[in-house]
């Protein structure tokens, strides 16, 4: 298919339609509601449903319920949307059942503003909703990225029985790029005959599936609990996924940066170049899984004096990038938090003051 | 190469369209595009203001301090941004509603009475693709024909209003070209 033109969010939307899933559930907010603008009228195009919730808590249980009826589900929202749905998430975890969430982050906390943000990092990666559980969070850094990655987060989602994350910054649902859609439905459906409850007669065994959250017995608690631990460390050791940046040279520091962000410090990093300053960058595109791994190789170059977090927040994987690098070198954070996007200049600036206080 | 273009105006002078048009453009002749929006809290009338960058590989800030070129639909737009637009960049002005310069002298300053452009073929609404052709036409950051083309496929929806675009975009290069 040749490259059409588009806003991240209208991609998005469309992105999850070639992926086969024709269930979406979501409440408008700033800045993403162009999705639930243009599935609103594209859905219907191709059979498929978009029902506005009354609010987002009831999305994230009609969410609940449709992955439960084994139907393939996605919404998206913004910062404090995703907050509300947030008991959902974990019980829909609990459950394990596969739904793609998108959130395009605003700045927080609170209602905040709706500029870019990354603040979103900790609440996607740590938890949100109560309990033991992991999301699979990726962090596309363009358009043609969120839809890849739309698309294989409903295959990672069924894989797992697991919720997908995508954390997209407002720029990344606002901006226009030329971007190409799969020919054809890369996300074949998973068999769910398993688990979702679909109804006795569409399947061979007769046994009954059941989907729940409810464990009173602590000993099954405890096992189901360990089940999904085993899940998650299966994850780490496949799913982590990463791209790197002028890695090749000397370099005196490691920038680790998602997002719309990285692309911020792809272009500080030429200009450093030209002064004959050498950073290089690991980018996660999982946050988690995240790259622990590869940063850590990373920082273990001779010349590396330092890593630098730089996000739209106030530091918040600063703590991942500490526990991947244990200690090696110290861990610095650059960015800003109110909505604005740091530039190419700042960023540069920002990295050559680092390093000037680490000589 | 990269290149960046600012539009800016008040909301409703068709600044994210032209943007739009220009990176369809640009897309269309190979280029690598990115079109971003100030998305703020606005309203009609308040500020809008879009920025394009246009590159022949991919592009990594989409995030421009320092842009090459800057189309101003109106004074304020032009106050605010003269000041940051890179040397030998095409500073466009809308001179049916700015009565000032941008105080420049290593820009090409481009002054360009849009709207009674506009209203000389028919509609005042045009003048935002009054403007971009002009721009375009003094710039040449992207091919003219292809530009002609890109405008006539935005308009195709509603084919009533395509002739007065082709006349906008022939008027706006015939400005470019005699301008005072």
């Amino acid at each position: 298919m040749a490259k059409v033109l588009m806003k991240g969010n209208e991609a998005i939307g469309e992105a999850a339609i070639r992926a086969g899933c024709l269930n979406y559930f979501a409440y408008p907010i700033t800045p993403q509601s162009e999705v639930a603008e243009y599935l609103a009228k594209r859905m219907p195009e191709v059979g498929g449903m978009f029902l506005q919730g009354e609010s987002e808590v009831a999305v994230g249980y009609m969410l609940f319920g449709a992955s439960a009826c084994g139907e393939r589900v996605f919404t998206t929202s913004s910062s404090p949307g995703i907050s509300l749905m947030s008991e959902a998430i974990s019980y829909i975890a609990a459950a394990q059942c596969p739904v793609v969430f998108v959130n395009i982050m605003r700045g927080g906390p609170g209602l905040g503003g709706i500029l870019p943000s990354q603040a979103d990092y900790s609440q996607s990666v740590k938890g949100g909703g109560h309990g033991d559980y992991k999301l699979l969070v990726m962090a596309p850094a363009s358009v043609q990225e969120a839809v890849e990655m739309v698309t294989e987060a409903f295959v990672l989602a069924e894989k797992y029985r697991n919720p997908v994350m995508i954390l997209g910054d407002g720029l990344i649902g606002q901006m226009m790029e030329p971007v190409e859609f799969p020919e054809k439905v890369a996300a074949k459906p998973s068999d769910k005959s398993e688990w979702a409850t679909t109804g006795m007669d569409t399947r061979k065994s007769d046994k009954r599936n059941l989907v729940k959250t409810l464990f009173l017995d602590p000993e099954e608690l405890n096992r189901h609990n360990l089940m999904l631990k085993e899940k998650y460390k299966k994850m780490e050791a496949e799913e982590v996924r990463y791209s790197t940046y002028n890695t090749d040279g000397d370099y005196k520091a490691v920038i680790a940066s998602y997002g719309t962000m990285s692309r911020v410090c792809k272009t500080a990093i030429d200009m450093l170049k030209k002064e004959g300053i050498e950073v290089c960058m690991i980018r996660p595109q999982t946050l988690f899984p995240f790259p622990e791994v590869a940063i850590r190789k990373a920082v273990e170059k001779k010349s590396c004096k330092l890593a630098i977090s730089i996000e739209m927040n106030m530091g918040q994987m600063v703590e991942d990038i500490q526990r991947s690098v244990s200690g090696i070198v110290p861990v610095k954070w650059y960015g800003k938090c109110g909505g604005e996007i740091p530039t190419p200049e700042e960023t540069a600036e920002a990295v050559k003051k680092y390093l000037n206080n680490e000589e | 190469m990269q290149s960046e273009v600012m539009f800016a105006g008040f909301g409703g002078q068709g600044i994210l369209l032209s943007g739009k048009i220009l990176a369809q453009t640009a897309m269309d002749q190979g280029f690598e595009v990115a079109w971003v929006p100030s998305y703020g809290p606005e309203m009609r009338g308040g500020t809008a203001y879009c920025t394009v960058v246009i590159s022949d590989e991919p592009i990594g800030s989409p995030i421009i301090k320092n842009p090459a070129h800057l189309v101003a639909m109106n004074r304020p737009s032009l106050e605010k941004f003269a000041g940051i637009v890179k040397p030998k960049g095409v500073i466009l002005i809308n001179a049916s509603l700015i009565p000032i310069r941008s105080g420049r002298d290593d820009i090409d300053e481009l002054i360009v009475q849009t709207t009674e452009i506009a209203s000389e073929i028919g509609n005042i609404r045009a003048a935002n693709i009054v403007a971009l052709a002009s721009f375009i036409a003094r710039s040449r950051i992207v091919d003219f024909d292809i530009f002609r083309e890109c405008v006539k496929k935005e308009f195709s929806k509603k084919p009533k209003l395509i002739p007065l675009n082709m006349k906008a975009v022939d008027k706006g290069k015939l400005a470019a070209n005699f301008d005072v």
